[in-house]
């Protein structure tokens, strides 16, 4: 099935929780066969999408490739890249969600290899994913605080006595103005 | 006169620095005796931030970083990253870079199968293998050396061709390797794959079927060892492989059930077979009129746009979501690697299984701790 198709089938069941299908937000010269074909989903209907979109004879989106999470300065999104092994076709659909509420339903009980990606989502963006087993950090210490791939995320100065920065040893060389409050690295 | 022989659950820690977890990974195993109950992954030791930094250096310069996601396959890591970001800029690759491409790439999965079979073999006991394997790897990482002046994180595969052209004889010198490797798989074949002990350990061990392994995102050959013949070179092909011929091992049950420990380290046994051959093929066809680099801005600005791009990597579909404001430098990098997936096929798996029998699942789907922490 052609993208638009999938979007098609998809807006019938759906309705108005699924937006219009996006080929390339600018479509510039160079080869837009390979651009991303993705339309977005409402947080409101995913969950029931989701498992449309893996169950249904027509799309059998059996294989999750990824899960992506996005952040733009004014949302945060969940991009899921789906493959059918058997229909040989894929798409690409987004999630949106706010910032100050970045909840959304699990695609974990649908696709098990939602589990790890989710939860990489969670660590990195701080996207809630409600309904999935084991929503835990992945990559970073429990204990961390914020969520370093938003785009406003300040890293700490350190982490349980660990210094996240070093001072500019590069100052210490003779003839070099040695200014120790220039960090180098993290903070600057 | 009776006492009660005293029981009670253990936790263990496996790892981080466990000879047999390849790299830096944690096992929390809740066992009974030999016997694991629950097994739960736990990552993060290695996680060098790539995925950020790719948001703040120039799209070239990613490059070298893209050799430290995949330590192991590092061309073929260059090279799932160059893809992505020539179809975002809409960059031609001529000719003779694509089939350099195929010849490094393909030399790259050898040597990352050869560790990845040598160590499972080294893993539950057998030494000897890894040495032969580590004796031949040693070959190829001497051509690369001679094509790239790398021998492990290569730079070589860049956004419109190759970093240099093959030096005089180089090709001839990988032919000739070819020759002397195609007997060593067989000479490989009869010092462990189809040894006893070895046998005995691994079949029936870790059975992953087909659902199981697409729903827990399995790919590259752990899927195939499964019995599900999905290769991205053959069912979704880039670059020239159309053009090659070659075959798609799958795991058959040979000895044991299918998708257990043994069919992934002979899918991979014999995906270097495979891999022989579309060397052998490339370097016959590789064109003499053409460069082997486009000219490429020194800063790309790619349009604005986003694209998903998956290649066949040595563990599997290696892929790259960028984002693409129009400006120097990506809004989002995000590489989607085998190895995570594969971590979270643990908990399933080792449930009852014996605390020996994890260190053979670990090595037999190939983990490679950098890769699943980036």
């Amino acid at each position: 099935m052609t993208p638009q198709d999938i979007q098609a089938r998809l807006k019938t069941k759906f309705g108005d929780a699924i937006g219009d299908l996006v080929i390339t937000p600018d479509a510039a010269k160079p080869t837009p066969k390979y651009y991303e074909n993705f339309f977005t989903i409402s947080p409101k209907v995913w969950r029931e999408a989701a498992e449309y979109l893996k169950f249904d004879r027509e799309l059998l989106f059996d294989g999750l490739m990824c899960v992506t999470g996005l952040d733009d300065k004014v949302k945060l999104t969940a991009v899921y890249n789906l493959y059918s092994y058997i229909h040989r076709h894929r798409i690409t659909v987004k999630v949106e969600v706010t910032r100050d509420e970045p909840k959304m339903p699990s695609a974990q009980p649908v696709w098990m290899h939602a589990d790890w990606m989710e939860r990489e989502a969670y660590d990195l963006l701080g996207i809630v994913f409600e309904g999935h087993r084991d929503l835990r950090r992945v990559l970073l210490p429990e204990d961390w605080i914020g969520h370093p791939l938003r785009k406003d995320y300040v890293e700490p100065a350190e982490y349980r006595g660990i210094m996240t920065w070093r001072e500019n040893l590069l100052g210490k060389l003779p003839g070099e103005s040695y200014d120790p409050k220039t960090p180098i690295g993290g903070n600057q | 006169m009776t006492t009660a022989l005293k029981t009670e659950e253990i936790t263990l820690n496996m790892g981080p620095q466990h000879p047999s977890t390849h790299g830096v990974i944690r096992f929390i195993l809740k066992t009974d005796g030999e016997i694991i109950y629950e097994c739960v992954p736990d990552v993060g030791y290695l996680h060098r931030s790539i995925e950020k930094i790719g948001e703040k250096v120039e799209w070239q310069s990613f490059i070298p970083y893209t050799d430290r996601v995949d330590y192991l396959a590092s061309m073929n890591s260059n090279w799932a990253y160059s893809l992505a970001v020539e179809r975002l800029a809409g960059i031609e690759v001529p000719r003779r870079a694509e089939f350099l491409r195929v010849i490094v790439g393909e030399l790259g999965r050898i040597t990352s199968h050869l560790i990845g079979a040598g160590a499972l073999a080294l893993d539950i006991g057998a030494a000897t293998p890894f040495t032969h394997a580590i004796r031949d790897r040693e070959m190829v990482n001497d051509l690369f050396e001679r094509i790239c002046g790398a021998r492990l994180t290569f730079s070589f595969v860049y956004p419109g061709g190759v970093a240099y052209d093959a030096p005089p004889g180089w090709i001839e010198d990988v032919l000739e390797f070819c020759d002397y490797f195609e007997p060593r798989i067989e000479q490989f074949n009869a010092l462990i794959t189809y040894n006893k002990i070895f046998v005995k350990r691994l079949a029936g061990v870790a059975v992953i079927d087909t659902e199981t392994a697409i729903d827990y995102g399995l790919v590259g050959p752990n899927l195939r060892a499964s019995g599900f013949r999905f290769d991205l070179r053959r069912d979704e092909p880039y670059s020239v492989y159309p053009e090659l011929d070659f075959d798609v091992p799958v795991g058959r049950g040979e000895v044991g059930v299918l998708g257990d420990c043994w069919d992934r380290f002979k899918c991979r046994v014999d995906e270097m077979k495979e891999s022989l051959k579309i060397v052998r093929q490339a370097c016959r066809m590789l064109p003499t009129d053409s460069a082997h680099k486009a000219k490429v801005k020194k800063i790309l600005k790619p349009p604005k746009g986003e694209v998903y791009v998956r290649s066949e990597s040595a563990r599997g579909e290696m892929g790259f979501y960028l984002i693409s404001d129009g400006t120097q430098n990506s809004v989002r990098t995000k590489i989607r690697t085998g190895s995570f997936s594969a971590m979270g096929v643990f908990p399933k798996v080792a449930r009852g299984m014996m605390i020996a029998d994890l260190i053979a699942v670990i090595a037999s789907l190939d983990i490679v701790a950098p890769e699943i922490d980036r």
